[in-house]
This record gives structure tokens, C-alpha cells and sequence, in this order.
């Protein structure tokens, strides 16, 4: 899926990684255990591997989302302009001259709206909602956009499944795309 | 600190983007007679107090601590390093204050052997330094919307230079056995918003590097301290700051920093994503906008930055009459790839109206393009890679401004 532009030598694009020759190991550095590594991992990946478990409804997300969103994204995720992004509207303004790009109207794929809350989200207080409430507020936003139903549980195997509307409206990067003239 | 309309964006600073060529007032006449009196040693040195360039911040929204500062291109001497106090910043959640004894690097995934390095771990693997640039996908959004920027600093200031020292990524996928189905290194910060960003594998092992050190010491903490990714050419987002967690996948994480945003809107309404290189551009930074002339005409040097994420420049030219006639600039040695490269070109300014702007080509024969080559294929909503000529007018009366782009 991914076209590499920049000028890598063609070497390495030809010769798997496993088969470069095996450099020495310094050794430096300490085991991570399975642990370490399950408490570290919030990855989350388009077709849903990484998500934990849980679940929530738009219906409870709006409590969540009241309490912990609404003072930035404003009431029903309007936003604020020129200082808090709106979550929602925008469909069908992509191709326009006014493009509205909001989580409903932009983003691919329904498991980065959960990872971005997740470590991101509320600002100020970041990695403060268990996944119940994320599952929850992931739900509300979409259930604004008009993605999901108010009462659609949202849980680690329904939310990859979900289509976004602008699902399909990426390309791959198509530079050098401009010959200028001399 | 002053509103602009009923936003809260703030322009702090702002002031410096106006130095001029005259501005420092005195100008000496008479031959020097000598110092009076001798300041104390300095264990960690400051500037002259004469000297005032600054970074502009720009916060991006009322939250505090994210937003950008920009880099004073138009008051510094053209060169391949930023002074590490003038580097330009762009955070999504302030800057993290880090206790390097407290500070590891995870890396798991599709590896052989998950390890958590500890930097002194990281500081005894064997080190090379690059000097490179490194340039926000944002800069020069101001002039893509239509809004004729003032000045360098407020054009062009999301760039800078620096000499970055730390571990050569190839080195420690080695020390961890990646796996040949490892097509994607998720590289995560420690900020408050864990920023991360999906990387493909053979920019990692072509010439990413782990990087501590910035100009010869520690990176600053808006660089990222202690420990942050340097991918020589791509843009700056991807060269993840307060680094942490490296995890190593078949796909791409498709993270809201790779989605949402950092992705161009194309005419047709579709968006190109993973437009990871900075292509070639060039500004010229003196004269330039906010600078002032001694009206009547005489000699100047002209001067300014060219660089390309793709590799060495090859020649910048220089158009003194609108773009109706190109001279070839000198370029600075040595010209190094991916780096910012200064051009010089004296010019005898004969007192009249000129447009001054400067186009660069870099090794592949890439060349600059005007913003009407760039807004024909790209339309008007791209945002993010915009790299067009950017022309100043010289007026009659000496002032330099910026030339209103027709939308």
C-alpha cells in the first residue's frame, strides 16, 4: 500500500531484512517482559488488534462526554471556531471550496477516533477514562455524525467493523506530482 | 500579547519579525576608542544583550502549551545550523519535563527480542552525527491560504538546521532481530497527547537515527529531550519527540496524526496521505519582508535558505524583476544532502520597485514550482506541503513586503 519516493538504494528494497547480514549484538538494555509490554501497548490498529476489552452506547457517552469534552468541543460536538476543532458535520463538503473536516465528514476509520481519545483526550487531563467510557464516547461522536444508532453497543469487535463515511477518500501520496517550467 | 478578532489565538513576540536592515539605530562614524570596563564570565553562555532576534509563538488553541514558535529567518546569518535557542517548535501537548534516570525506550513488536533501553543504555551504542533539516509539513501554510505573510520568520520560520548526534536506527533493529514481516515502526512520545506516528521500515533502516544530542550537547526539551527520531527529509512530525515506545507492526497504525491530520486535500476531495518528504523550496530571508533600504539604490547582498527532503541542492536562481529573468546564486560549501543550504547574490538594487524571489532545483532536477504551477494541480485546500516561490517587493521607498496572492 505504500509507494516509497525518496531515493533509497535499490539494495534494500530488494533484499528482505531477515536475509541482511547478522551484525554482532552489543547486549545492552534488559529484557521487557510480557507485562512491560501488555501496561505500555495502547497501539491500536485499523482492523481492531490492539483494543481492549469493553463496551459502550452513545447514550452513556453523552454523560461522559458532558462532564469531560463538552468544554472545549462544545455542545454536541459544534466545537468552538478557531479554537476547539468540531467533531461533527462536514459530510458531502470534502470537494468543495469550504471543506468542513471533522470526525464524521474525514477520518477513515473508526478505531483512530478510539486511539486518539484514548491517549490524547481530555486535553488537560489525558489517560483518565477507563475503555467503558472511550468505547462510550467514541460511540457519541459517531452517533452525532449519524454513524452509529443511540443505543448500538460499540465494544472491541463492533467498532473496527464500523465504516466510516470517508473511508475510501484516501490516496496515496502522489508526489513529485508538479513539473514546473523553467 | 494582543486578540485578533474574537479569537484567542495568541502572537506573542511578534515584534522581532520587524528588525530591519537600519533598525539598529546608531550607526557607528567615528573609528572605535575602546571598551570600558569588562563583564564576569558566564559558566553557560548567552548572547550579546544587543541582540534580539526571537522565535514568534503562535498558541494554535487556548489550550496551553501547544502551538508553534518560529524560527527568525530574517534577522540570522543563512547557514546550515539554527541556533538551538531560535529552533523552531510545533507541539500537540506542551513540552513534558523528563528526568532522563527516569526515561526508557521500549521497543516490542515484530521483534526477536523486546528490550527497554535506558538512555545511558542507549548512549553506549556507537554514535554518528548528520546535520540536516528539519521543517514542519505545515510551513508555509500561511501563504497556501491566501494570506500574503508579512515576513520570513511568519513564511518560512517552521524550519530549521541543526547537528544531530545519537544511534543509527539500522544498528539497534539489529540489536533487537526485527522480523521480516515488520513493515511499520510505530514510533511513540511521552507528551501528554502520546503522539505517534506510523513509519515505513526502509526510511528506518535507510537512515533514521536515535537521537540525544543537538548542536553538540543534550537536546532542548522543546527538541524532545532526552530522546527523539530523526528522519533526515521527512516531515517534522514523524521525527517523534520525548520518544519512548517503538513498536513495530505489518500494517500502519493509521493514528489521528497520519489520518485526521497531516494528509492533503486534494481538488477532488479525495486526500493524499504517508506525503512524508519535504520536496525541494527556497526563500530568500535578506531582503525581506519587514526589512527596510536606504531608499535611492546601491549594493546588496542578497541571501536566503534553499533545502529538499530528497536530497543535495543543486542550484537556486534568482529573479531581481518578477520572475521575467533567473541569475544563478552562489550556494555556500559544502552543500550537504537534506540540509539547509545558503545562497548569496550580489545585487545592485538601482532604487526602483523590484520583486526579488528565488527558486531552487534540487539532485533529482526537481525545480521549485510558482504557487500557479502548484495551486493548478493541487487546488486551493492542500495545506500541508506547500512550497511554492515566495516573492517580496522592494519598494521605491526602501521597504520590503510581502506581495498579495491573488486567490
Amino acid at each position: 500500500m505504500f509507494r516509497f519516493n525518496s531515493k533509497i538504494p535499490v539494495l534494500l528494497l530488494l533484499v528482505p531484512v531477515a536475509l541482511l547480514p547478522q551484525q554482532p549484538r552489543y547486549g545492552f538494555g534488559q529484557p521487557a517482559t510480557a507485562e512491560q509490554i501488555r501496561s505500555a501497548d495502547i497501539t491500536v490498529q485499523p482492523d481492531g488488534r490492539g483494543l481492549p476489552p469493553g463496551r459502550g452506547t452513545a447514550v452513556a457517552g453523552e454523560v461522559v462526554f458532558r462532564s469531560r469534552c463538552v468544554v472545549c468541543h462544545n455542545e454536541r460536538g459544534a466545537g468552538r471556531p478557531g479554537e476547539y476543532p468540531a467533531l461533527v458535520g462536514g459530510i458531502g463538503t470534502l470537494a468543495t471550496s469550504k471543506p468542513k473536516k471533522t470526525v464524521g465528514s474525514y477520518w477513515p476509520y473508526a478505531t483512530t477516533v478510539w486511539d486518539h481519545i484514548n491517549r490524547a483526550m481530555p486535553f488537560n487531563t489525558p489517560h483518565i477514562l477507563p475503555p467503558n467510557d472511550v468505547y462510550a464516547v467514541t460511540a457519541y461522536i459517531l452517533f452525532l455524525n449519524g454513524i452509529v444508532q443511540q443505543n448500538q453497543e460499540l465494544n472491541e469487535k463492533t467498532l473496527p467493523a464500523i465504516v466510516m463515511p470517508n473511508r475510501n477518500g484516501f490516496v496515496m501520496d502522489s508526489r513529485p506530482d508538479i513539473k514546473a517550467k523553467r | 500579547m494582543k486578540k485578533t478578532g474574537s479569537s484567542r489565538r495568541r502572537f506573542l513576540a511578534a515584534g522581532a519579525g520587524a528588525a530591519a536592515l537600519t533598525s539598529c539605530g546608531k550607526t557607528a562614524t567615528s573609528p572605535s576608542t575602546g571598551a570600558a570596563g569588562a563583564a564576569n564570565m558566564r559558566p553557560y553562555g548567552e548572547r550579546s544583550a544587543f541582540e534580539k532576534p526571537v522565535r514568534a509563538l503562535r498558541e494554535l488553541s487556548a489550550s496551553p502549551g501547544t502551538g508553534s514558535s518560529r524560527t527568525p529567518l530574517q534577522d540570522l546569518f543563512p547557514g546550515m545550523i539554527t541556533p538551538s535557542s531560535l529552533h523552531f517548535e510545533r507541539h500537540h501537548a506542551g513540552v513534558p519535563t523528563i528526568d532522563p534516570a527516569a526515561h526508557s525506550l521500549l521497543v516490542h513488536g515484530l521483534v526477536e527480542r523486546p528490550v527497554v533501553f535506558s538512555l545511558e543504555d542507549i548512549r553506549r551504542f556507537p554514535a554518528v552525527s548528520r546535520i540536516c533539516f528539519l521543517e514542519c509539513g505545515g510551513n508555509n501554510i500561511g501563504d497556501q491560504r491566501g494570506e500574503s505573510t508579512p515576513n520570513a520568520q511568519q513564511s518560512h520560520g517552521l524550519v530549521s538546521g541543526s547537528e544531530w548526534t545519537g544511534v543509527p536506527m539500522s544498528v539497534l533493529l539489529n540489536e533487537v532481530g526485527v522480523r521480516p514481516e515488520a513493515k511499520w515502526m510505530i514510533a511513540e512520545g511521552a507528551d501528554n497527547c502520546r503522539l505517534a506516528r506510523s513509519i515505513p521500515i526502509e526510511k528506518v533502516m535507510q537512515d533514521a537515527l536515535l537521537v540525544y544530542g543537538q548542536n553538540g550537547e543534550a537536546l532542548r526539551p522543546e527538541q524532545g529531550y532526552p530522546l527523539r527520531l530523526i528522519l533526515p527529509g521527512f516531515e517534522g512530525n514523524m521525527n517523534v519527540k520525548w520518544l519512548h515506545r517503538l513498536n513495530f507492526l505489518d500494517q500502519p497504525a493509521m493514528s489521528s496524526k497520519e489520518t485526521a491530520y497531516y494528509t492533503e486535500l486534494r481538488k477532488d476531495g479525495k486526500a493524499e496521505m504517508f506525503s512524508f518528504v519535504m520536496e525541494a523550496r527556497s526563500v530568500i530571508t535578506r531582503p525581506s519582508g519587514g526589512h527596510k533600504l536606504p531608499p535611492g539604490g546601491g549594493f546588496h547582498e542578497i541571501t536566503g535558505l534553499a533545502w529538499s527532503g530528497r536530497g543535495r541542492i543543486r542550484q537556486v536562481e534568482v529573479s531581481v524583476d518578477g520572475g521575467a529573468h533567473w541569475q544563478n546564486a552562489t550556494l555556500q560549501e559544502p552543500v550537504l544532502s537534506q540540509a539547509l543550504t545558503a545562497f548569496r547574490l550580489p545585487w545592485r538594487w538601482g532604487g526602483e520597485e523590484a520583486i526579488i524571489q528565488s527558486r531552487c532545483t534540487d539532485e533529482t532536477g526537481y525545480l521549485q514550482p510558482t504557487r500557479e504551477e502548484l495551486v493548478a494541480v493541487r487546488g486551493l485546500n492542500s495545506g500541508y506541503h506547500y512550497n511554492a516561490i515566495k516573492p517580496w517587493k522592494v519598494q521605491a521607498n526602501g521597504e520590503v513586503v510581502s506581495v498579495p496572492i491573488q486567490l
